[in-house]
């Protein structure tokens, strides 16, 4: 009878825990490709794929689509996945699957995207690196991780080097925490783009040509980006010459702009030491290219700019924004372009753009200073500014709450 | 003592159904529809030989209007359906396939493209199997003398020589999709699916035992499809035929529920807005696949257009598709650089542009 019993109790016990977890344990070595892969197929939910220390050689991208797989090495220097003789694939690693972990390993020189997850709902980005070697170059992939059309995205403790386009790249997305991050010798150090409810945060972001960008684009199937903090950030000394192939949006980024804010709406930045930065240490401006999307806005709205130390800035303006301080304008810490008309699938648009800066400091010996362009619409080339260097009136901006993500 | 006579008796029982099975000469359905896929190929009996070029009764040979470009490899397809549950018309998708259904390739090579039939080395086979969960994807590589093919969850790369069109030796390290990457195209709404079996690309003569006829109308006749679709004609004018090249060369990704869908570029033929199929659309995450340009297609100007571009490329990071081929293909290129010459700045090409 005891016996039946406790059969019984073990029994209850099998069907209540789920299926044992398993450890894949992959090495480096020539089976490495085959064996990862396999591993990335074969994983079933809850499963742990681990890479040991080592330098892995692959020539093909890798990809996971099982749901609550962690993928996990020895950590940042450790354990390397080196994509130099890539043949194929367009990323290194792609994830198309949620709740999965990746943390403590390196991508390094893959011939497209890093890591990049697609459609995966509360990925985890912990402790991992992806570089490009040597000097930085327009042969190098886009993105270093790129989380895109996703909800609950948690990027913590990542340093991304060399990346073409942007180091760190949140697109289409809702729900973003990037924190305690590295990303330097990058076009943009970190890009949100078209999305909902980011906290960007505690980051290290310099020596890229732009910093931490926050763009909205048209014509894509999420747009309209809102709701985006960008705090305690250290944004310094982004001079690295824009490498960017042209043609992409990050290539007209001016060398040397600290925080730039294009398009979205109701954007807080605060509480961020943000300087050395050649053109601009924030700039705030409309999307200055044609638009056929009727359903876009081109427009920044509701934009605060609080608490910020402000270093040295302007003194080395890049692009268009060069002919203003040759023709005696000095550029600012905070630049707008003073736009508050855009033209969008043929009709002229009009809206007031509430932008608001409030006890921010310098640790220079100048206060702080702000100018508009006064263009007259998105499209207006930089010739037709008329400038205007009068503070805007503090506003009362409702911030955003806190993100929260259920995987934190 | 009675558990040992209960295996013995099942052991009896599988052993003298083995024989029966073996003498049938239809496809393997417990084993196609098993959520483990067998390890070869030929358990499934899906053909008479060995080589998997002679059909068995129940698995007909299909093939398409525009097919997909992989390498110039040649393709070999078959479609299987459970008897007595045809395939149902889905206005211009993919037919709704029964569970049970099977959709088969083979890519092979022959030693030169100029003699298609001669010396012909299969390098793989993938199934897609209609089972109760959905739609399953398994490919299966064929050992070097061609007798058998072998489960391959994690891909390959397989070196491959053939002579091409015009006699030159060509050597490419010919990749097979791993698992993953077969959903890469074979998605919508992240769930495997089907690309080929639509009326649009069945629509045409196929030669079967008996003689030439309507591949759509045979379909209907032997009950793979439940009804006949209204006759498309084929793509005669230059736009019609580029459209349905993009279309099948790259619409299984770029449409509205695609792997591609955040591009926001939907090149199947069916879309309208010009702005939506790529005229004057800038790039989005392209990166330096855009190749400095700054419009999906430019129109009159194909050298600077980022589609051709990427069409034309052969580099991982930079080639569109991403997948599924080492080398441009010359003829497509060719075809998409006339269509986006003879483009005025609406989109539009005239009819009767060569």
């Amino acid at each position: 009878m005891l016996r039946i019993l406790t059969m019984g109790v073990c029994l209850a016990m099998l069907a209540a825990a789920p299926a044992h977890a398993k450890t894949f344990r992959i090495r480096p070595g020539p089976d490495a490709q085959t064996q990862l892969q396999t591993a990335l197929i074969e994983a079933r939910p809850g499963d742990t794929v681990s890479l040991a220390e080592g330098r892995f050689e692959l020539t093909s991208g890798l990809s996971l689509d099982v749901d609550r797989v962690t993928v996990r090495g020895e950590g940042q220097d450790e354990s390397i996945l080196s994509f130099t003789n890539q043949t194929s694939g367009a990323e290194g690693l792609l994830v198309t699957s949620d709740d999965v972990t990746l943390r403590d390993f390196a991508v390094e020189n893959s011939k497209g995207d890093g890591i990049k997850s697609r459609g995966a709902d509360r990925i985890r980005y912990l402790n991992l690196q992806v570089s490009w070697a040597g000097p930085p170059k327009s042969t190098n992939g886009a993105y270093g991780v790129y989380p895109v059309s996703s909800q609950d995205v948690l990027i913590d403790r990542v340093t991304v080097r060399g990346a073409s386009d942007a180091g760190i790249y949140v697109g289409q997305s809702r729900n973003i925490i990037v924190r305690r991050s590295v990303a330097e010798f990058n076009v943009a150090g970190i890009e949100i783009e078209n999305s909902f409810n980011a906290d960007v945060h505690d980051n290290a972001v310099t020596r890229n040509t732009g910093g931490i960008l926050v763009f909205d684009l048209p014509g894509l199937p999420q747009q309209g980006g809102h709701s985006i903090r960008v705090f305690k950030n250290l944004v310094e000394r982004n001079d690295t010459p824009n490498f960017a192939p042209p043609g992409n949006i990050v290539a007209s980024v001016p060398t040397g702009t600290g925080v730039l804010i294009m398009a979205n709406r109701n954007v807080h930045v605060f509480d961020n030491a943000i300087g050395e930065n050649g053109t601009a240490n924030v700039i705030v401006s409309a999307y200055r290219n044609d638009i056929g999307d009727a359903g876009y806005n081109a427009l920044p709205r509701d934009i605060m700019i609080r608490n910020n130390v402000f270093g040295r800035t302007g003194f080395a303006p890049a692009g268009d924004l060069a002919a203003l301080k040759s023709a005696g304008v000095p550029l600012p810490d905070v630049l707008w372009d003073g736009v508050t008309t855009y033209v969008a699938g043929g009709a002229p648009r009009n809206e007031p753009v509430r932008i608001s800066l409030k006890d921010n400091r310098t640790n220079r010996n100048t206060p702080v200073s702000f100018l508009s362009l006064g263009l007259p619409v998105a499209t207006s080339p930089v010739t037709d500014a008329a400038p205007d260097a009068s503070m805007p009136g503090v506003l009362l901006i409702a911030e955003p709450p806190p993100v929260r993500l259920p995987q934190d | 003592m009675r558990g040992i006579f209960l295996a013995g008796a099942l052991a009896l029982l599988v052993g003298a159904a083995a024989p029966v099975r073996a003498a049938a000469d239809g496809p393997n359905m417990a084993a196609l529809l098993a959520e483990r896929p067998s390890p070869t190929l030929s358990a499934y009996r899906l053909f008479r030989d060995a080589g998997a070029r002679i059909p068995n009764p129940g698995v007909t040979p299909y093939d398409l209007v525009t097919p997909l470009f992989s390498d110039y490899a040649l393709k070999q397809r078959f479609v299987v359906a459970p008897p007595g549950a045809p395939a149902r018309l889905n206005g211009d998708d993919v037919f709704a396939f029964p569970v049970g259904a099977v959709l088969v390739k083979t890519f092979a090579y022959p030693a030169d493209l100029r003699a298609p039939d001669v010396e012909v080395r299969p390098i793989e086979t993938r199934l897609l199997v209609r089972q109760r969960a959905g739609w399953a994807a398994m490919t299966y590589v064929w050992d070097a003398d061609g007798r058998e093919a072998r489960l391959q969850v994690a891909g390959a790369t397989v070196p491959v020589q053939f002579r091409d069109a015009e006699g030159a030796l060509r050597e490419i390290a010919y990749a097979v999709p791993n698992k993953n990457q077969c959903k890469g195209c074979h998605a919508s709404d992240n769930a495997v699916t089907p690309i080929g079996p639509a009326p649009r690309h069945l629509d045409r003569e196929m030669v079967y035992a008996d003689g030439r006829r309507s591949q759509l109308a045979h379909w209907v006749a032997t009950g793979l499809l439940d009804a006949a679709p209204p006759s498309v004609s084929a793509p005669s004018t230059l736009d019609a035929r580029a459209r349905a090249y993009l279309d099948v060369n790259c619409a299984h990704c770029h449409n509205p529920q695609g792997p591609a869908a955040n591009s926001g570029l939907d090149l199947r033929a069916a879309q309208t807005d010009p702005a939506l199929w790529g005229v004057r659309k800038r790039p989005v995450a392209a990166g330096r696949a855009a190749g400095g340009f700054l419009f999906a297609i430019d129109p009159g100007r194909p050298d600077s257009s980022i589609l051709l571009h990427r069409m034309r490329s052969t580099d991982p990071g930079v080639m569109m598709p991403e997948l599924g081929r080492t080398l441009a293909h010359r003829e497509g290129v060719d075809l998409i650089a006339r269509w986006i010459a003879a483009m005025d700045a609406d989109g539009a090409v005239p009819d009767n542009t060569p």
